[in-house]
């Protein structure tokens, strides 16, 4: 089974994304911002990581910056999970080595989607 | 003398009075009227849901109830109102790049063949027959589109088709909302051939160049149509009665080339008409029949 760690510093985006994603069978595990998401990953690295763009402390192009610099940070899928729903930051997202982006709100539907696109559903 | 009326137990629950009795008669009209003009068999037991899906209808038209539409249905001149119930009993379920495995096919396998076997003439014909609001016949667009350095100087031809005017216009627009360009479109995609529009996403102008969009019943000939190298109808016969259905894969087969491909539903077969196509590895992508050749006699 594979792990995903939810980043969003909202209690409820963390509630509902683990819920969809573990209907989707997967095992979670969340942060509520870049920086503690990274102490995460140096413990242990997930296969995919669902990543909020603004967060307090370190905010999610930070955060993907920093994962690809650690050992094995080019392992995880990253895909972006934000309000920012402008071309602009998209293509940023996606140069930065994002590996999918989902614009919000989302539902079950779009989820599944976008993990099919990265070939984990 | 009055008549008496002996209903059985489950004549008199369904028809419980007089306005019952009306209303299941014009039900059955409507769903006889609807298998003539669409090839749509709407099943007996939908009755509740027939009535859900038209009362906007009946209530725009101010038509009071569906017994006085389906009389309107049958007299001359109501053609725009017909067009607005077929409209309501559609059911519009469509994605980008819907269920894969079949734009996986088309990409990997059946274009390189197609291409290689019309070496000579360089072009494709596509023709999308149950569109919907067009999502499928821009995935083939975006797919010939990756295959465009191997396809340059190629005639490709995209024909986009359904019963609906409505979905047929959102088809054109080529305008989607956030939820639409989110199922099934990958974000590469999404940037390489979507702009933002306010608050929805458009196709980009060279992608909607290459696609022609136009109104069809599958009840009808298609012959001026001409032949295509690949029919994608997917997820419509699934509706159909048999014998509508075994009449449109025929007529679809007429329109197919020799070697040509007919996509269908992933739950959808050609059981109506198993003659005219073949089983291909990908079990929603048939190959259409040659036609039988004749015994050579033995000297």
């Amino acid at each position: 089974m594979k792990q995903v760690l939810v980043v969003d510093d909202s209690a409820v985006i963390r509630k509902v994304a683990r819920r969809i994603l573990e209907g989707l069978h997967f095992r979670t595990s969340e942060a509520p911002d870049g920086k503690l998401a990274l102490a995460e990953c140096e413990k242990m690295m997930p296969d995919v990581i669902l990543l909020d763009w603004n967060m307090p402390e370190m905010d999610g192009l930070e955060f993907l910056c920093a994962l690809r610099k650690l050992p094995g940070g080019n392992d995880p899928k990253v895909v972006f999970c934000t309000t920012e729903n402008e071309v602009g930051h998209i293509a940023r997202a996606m140069h930065a080595g994002a590996d999918e982006y989902i614009m919000k709100p989302f539902d079950q539907n779009i989820m599944r989607s976008k993990f099919q696109e990265i070939g984990l559903v | 003398m009055r008549n008496t009326v002996v209903w059985s137990p489950r004549e008199a629950a369904l028809v419980s009075n007089a306005g019952d009795a009306r209303m299941c008669f014009a039900f059955a009209r409507f769903r006889r009227q609807l298998a003539a003009l669409t090839g749509i068999a709407i099943g007996a037991d939908k009755q509740r849901f027939v009535e859900r899906r038209l009362y906007p209808v009946l209530r725009a038209n101010n038509v009071a109830d569906l017994f006085e539409l389906t009389q309107l249905i049958d007299r001359p001149g109501n053609e725009a109102l017909i067009e607005e119930a077929i409209d309501a009993m559609m059911t519009n379920e469509t994605s980008f790049f819907r269920d894969r495995a079949p734009f996986e096919a088309f990409r990997v396998r059946i274009l390189p063949e197609l291409m290689a076997a019309r070496e000579r003439q360089r072009r494709l014909r596509i023709w999308c027959a149950a569109v919907s609001t067009g999502q499928e016949a821009y995935s083939m667009a975006m797919a010939l589109d990756e295959a465009a350095r191997e396809l340059r100087g190629w005639s490709l031809e995209i024909l986009g088709t359904d019963i609906s005017g409505a979905a047929i216009e959102t088809a054109r627009k080529g305008v989607y909302s956030h939820f639409e360009v989110q199922r099934g479109l990958s974000t590469t995609h999404l940037l390489r051939y979507f702009h933002r529009e306010e608050e929805n996403w458009r196709v980009n102008e060279h992608l909607r160049a290459r696609v022609a969009f136009g109104q069809f019943n599958l009840l009808s000939n298609g012959a001026d149509l001409g032949a295509f190298d690949v029919i994608l109808c997917r997820n419509a016969l699934v509706n159909f009665g048999p014998e509508a259905k075994r009449s449109v894969l025929e007529r679809l087969a007429g329109l197919l080339a020799e070697d040509g491909y007919l996509f269908l539903g992933d739950a959808e077969t050609v059981d109506e008409a198993a003659s005219c196509f073949a089983p291909t590895p990908n079990r929603s992508v048939w190959r259409r029949r040659g036609r039988p050749r004749p015994k050579l006699a033995l000297v």
